[in-house]
Formats: structure tokens, C-alpha cells, sequence
């Protein structure tokens, strides 16, 4: 079994409605917050022998479901599986 | 065809909304309307109806991005029968999250790929980062697609809209241009004098592309919006429903200039 981190992203100079939101509340709770990206990311577990083969199966699931070419830039990570972290979803 | 053997299927699946006064609507209209999960509908098939819905809501919680899961197992699970039903010229609507389940499969704008689960478009967060929910004033841009027929070019209608997401990004300016030129752009968010709102907020409840509120696909038979027409389909649904409202609202037209084509089928 092999994890990876998947990070979904605004591509760069698109409009961030909700980072601007976030980044004003930030500042009106007295941080000096210049400017806040919002990023959505997704741990994944899979079946892969290697870890490459986990990176091209996370890539093709972001090309067919977890990012919108149109918006969104993605990357992908593999994570070192700690003993226990692993549970079995849906 | 005669009204009496058509039938509209309006599908739904879990977070979806206003199936039912979508389904309302067309059997006002004469057209007997079925309103089936997907799960049944991939049991029963499509062949049975010339038009199909895809109503609003918040399919599968819009996790990931609004319409994306719906979309994808569509796909994946419908995909050969949604695509027969879009080459055989039948009625596809997508409204609000239909709208947004249709791009994430791909058929609509409709770039000839039709139902690939690669999008080329996406509804992104509005710009105003809120949940729009009020009347807006759409303008008749293109009398391309049956679901406009018995409206006027320039024409201006009120609908409502409500949704987070219904900022209409395309990949390309030069996609927009296209869906220019081959008059796939239905409705633009429009201001009181009926020009198109220029980005104007409110006007432009959130921030589309060219105020986009509808387009269709290049045959016209696939039409996504993001207002509800089926909320502005009695005059009781308006907001001069205490005053004097008219019998109908303007939402019925474009349920009628469906019911119209499918007569001719």
C-alpha cells in the first residue's frame, strides 16, 4: 500500500474569492496578512508496487476527477504510511 | 411525435433539488415525466424519453467541485446511453448543478468530444464568495437551441438564480469566441435597460465570463443554465405574486419551447 498527498490548487493570477474572504478576516482579527491562497488536498491511499507507479495512478486521478484543467493546478506527493494510519474507507 | 407518447425524464440522485417542480412543470405542460435515480435509470435505460433534466441542488454534497462526481459517473456509468441520447438530437437541460454535472462531462459547451469527463469549461466560486439567491434578468442571446424558440432575440426574462458556484470560466479566450460566433451563448446576465451587465454585480450575480447564464452545445440540443426556470414558471413563484401576478411566469417558456420541439419530433 502506498500514500500520497494530492494538493489542488488555483492556477497562478486566478480570482481567489474565498482566499480573499479568509485573508480579510485575518487581518481584521489583527494579523498582517498580505494575501491567502485556499488549496484543497486529499490523502489518498492505493494499491501501487512502486512509488512512481503511485505518483502516475495520483496524477491520472486528478486529470479525470480531482482537478478542473480550466482552474486548477495539482501536485502530488508521496508520504512515508505510519503504522496504524492506515484505515480501510467506503 | 404526439405529446401524449413522449416522456421527460428528470434525474436525481442524493443532494439534488427541484426534481419535482421541474417535473411539475412538464406535465403542466402535457409531456408525462418520470423522476428517477440514477441507479434506476441505468436499470431502465434512457430510450424511453426524448427529453432529459438535470436538475439543480448539490449533487453528492459537491465534494471535490460543484456537478463533478455526478459528472463523472455519468460517465462512467451512463456514459454510452447520455451520449446516443445527445447524437439522436434529443433535449438535454442542465439547471444549476445540472448545469455544472453537464460541463464536468464534458458535453457541454460542447466542443465535439460531448461527453468525455474531460471538462473544458468549469463554474467557479462566485465572485462576490457568497451563495447568490434572488431574481436576476436574463437577456436572449441566441435563438440557437429549442429551448429558446418561442422567446425573442434581445428579449429580457426574470428567473432566479441560486448558487455559490456559477462563475463560467473557459479555458481559452479563443473557446469563448467560438461559443460567440456559433451563438452557444443562450442567456447573459443583463441590466434594467437590457444591455448585458458588463460584469456588473449585482446584474452579474457572479462574475461569468461575457455574463454567461446559459449555453448550449453546437446542435442546440443540450442547453445548461445557472437561473432556475422552473421557479419562474407560475405566476405565484414571483416576487408580485401579493400584487397582481400574471398567470405564468417567464421560466415557462423555455419548458414550452421544448415541449415544441419534441411535437416535431
Amino acid at each position: 500500500m502506498k500514500r500520497v498527498r494530492v494538493e489542488i490548487r488555483l492556477k497562478p493570477g486566478h480570482f481567489d474569492p474565498e482566499g480573499d474572504v479568509t485573508a480579510k478576516s485575518l487581518r481584521d482579527l489583527g494579523f498582517a496578512v498580505s494575501k491567502v491562497g485556499v488549496s484543497k488536498a486529499y490523502t489518498i491511499d492505493l494499491e501501487a508496487k512502486s512509488d512512481s507507479e503511485a505518483v502516475e495512478a495520483a496524477n491520472a486521478m486528478c486529470k479525470k476527477l480531482l482537478a478542473n484543467p480550466t482552474k486548477d493546478n495539482f501536485s502530488v506527493e508521496v508520504l512515508k504510511v505510519e503504522e496504524g494510519t492506515h484505515r480501510e474507507g467506503k | 411525435m404526439k405529446l401524449k407518447q413522449a416522456k421527460a425524464c428528470v434525474l436525481r440522485v442524493g443532494g439534488t433539488n427541484c426534481d419535482l417542480e421541474v417535473s411539475s412543470a412538464l406535465t403542466e405542460l402535457g409531456i408525462g415525466t418520470d423522476v428517477l435515480h440514477m441507479n434506476q435509470a441505468i436499470k431502465k435505460g434512457l430510450s424511453d424519453y426524448q427529453m432529459l433534466v438535470f436538475p439543480g441542488g448539490f449533487s453528492y454534497g459537491d465534494y471535490v467541485r460543484a456537478g463533478a462526481i455526478w459528472g463523472k459517473e455519468l460517465v462512467t456509468r451512463l456514459g454510452k446511453e447520455l451520449q446516443r441520447f445527445i447524437d439522436e438530437e434529443k433535449l438535454v437541460l442542465g439547471i444549476c448543478n445540472g448545469f455544472q454535472v453537464l460541463v464536468e462531462t464534458g458535453a457541454l459547451p460542447g466542443d465535439g468530444a460531448s461527453v468525455s469527463g474531460i471538462p473544458s469549461a468549469v463554474l467557479a466560486n462566485n465572485n462576490s464568495s457568497k451563495y447568490e439567491c434572488r431574481w436576476v434578468r436574463l437577456r436572449v442571446e441566441s435563438k440557437r437551441t429549442p429551448f429558446t424558440s418561442t422567446l425573442n432575440k434581445d428579449q429580457v426574462i426574470m428567473v432566479p438564480v441560486g448558487h455559490g458556484e456559477g462563475r463560467l470560466l473557459l479555458q481559452s479566450q479563443g473557446m469563448l469566441e467560438e461559443l460567440i460566433d456559433d451563438k452557444q451563448v443562450v442567456f447573459r446576465y443583463a441590466l434594467e435597460d437590457g444591455s448585458p451587465a458588463g460584469g456588473k454585480y449585482p446584474e452579474n450575480p457572479n462574475g461569468a465570463i461575457f455574463d454567461i447564464a446559459g449555453i448550449c452545445n453546437k446542435k442546440g440540443n443540450v442547453m445548461g443554465m445557472m437561473p432556475h426556470p422552473e421557479r419562474a414558471f407560475y405566476g405565484w413563484q414571483l416576487p408580485s405574486w401579493g400584487v397582481a401576478p400574471p398567470e405564468f411566469g417567464d421560466g415557462r417558456a423555455i419548458f414550452e419551447g421544448a415541449i415544441n420541439y419534441i411535437k416535431k419530433m
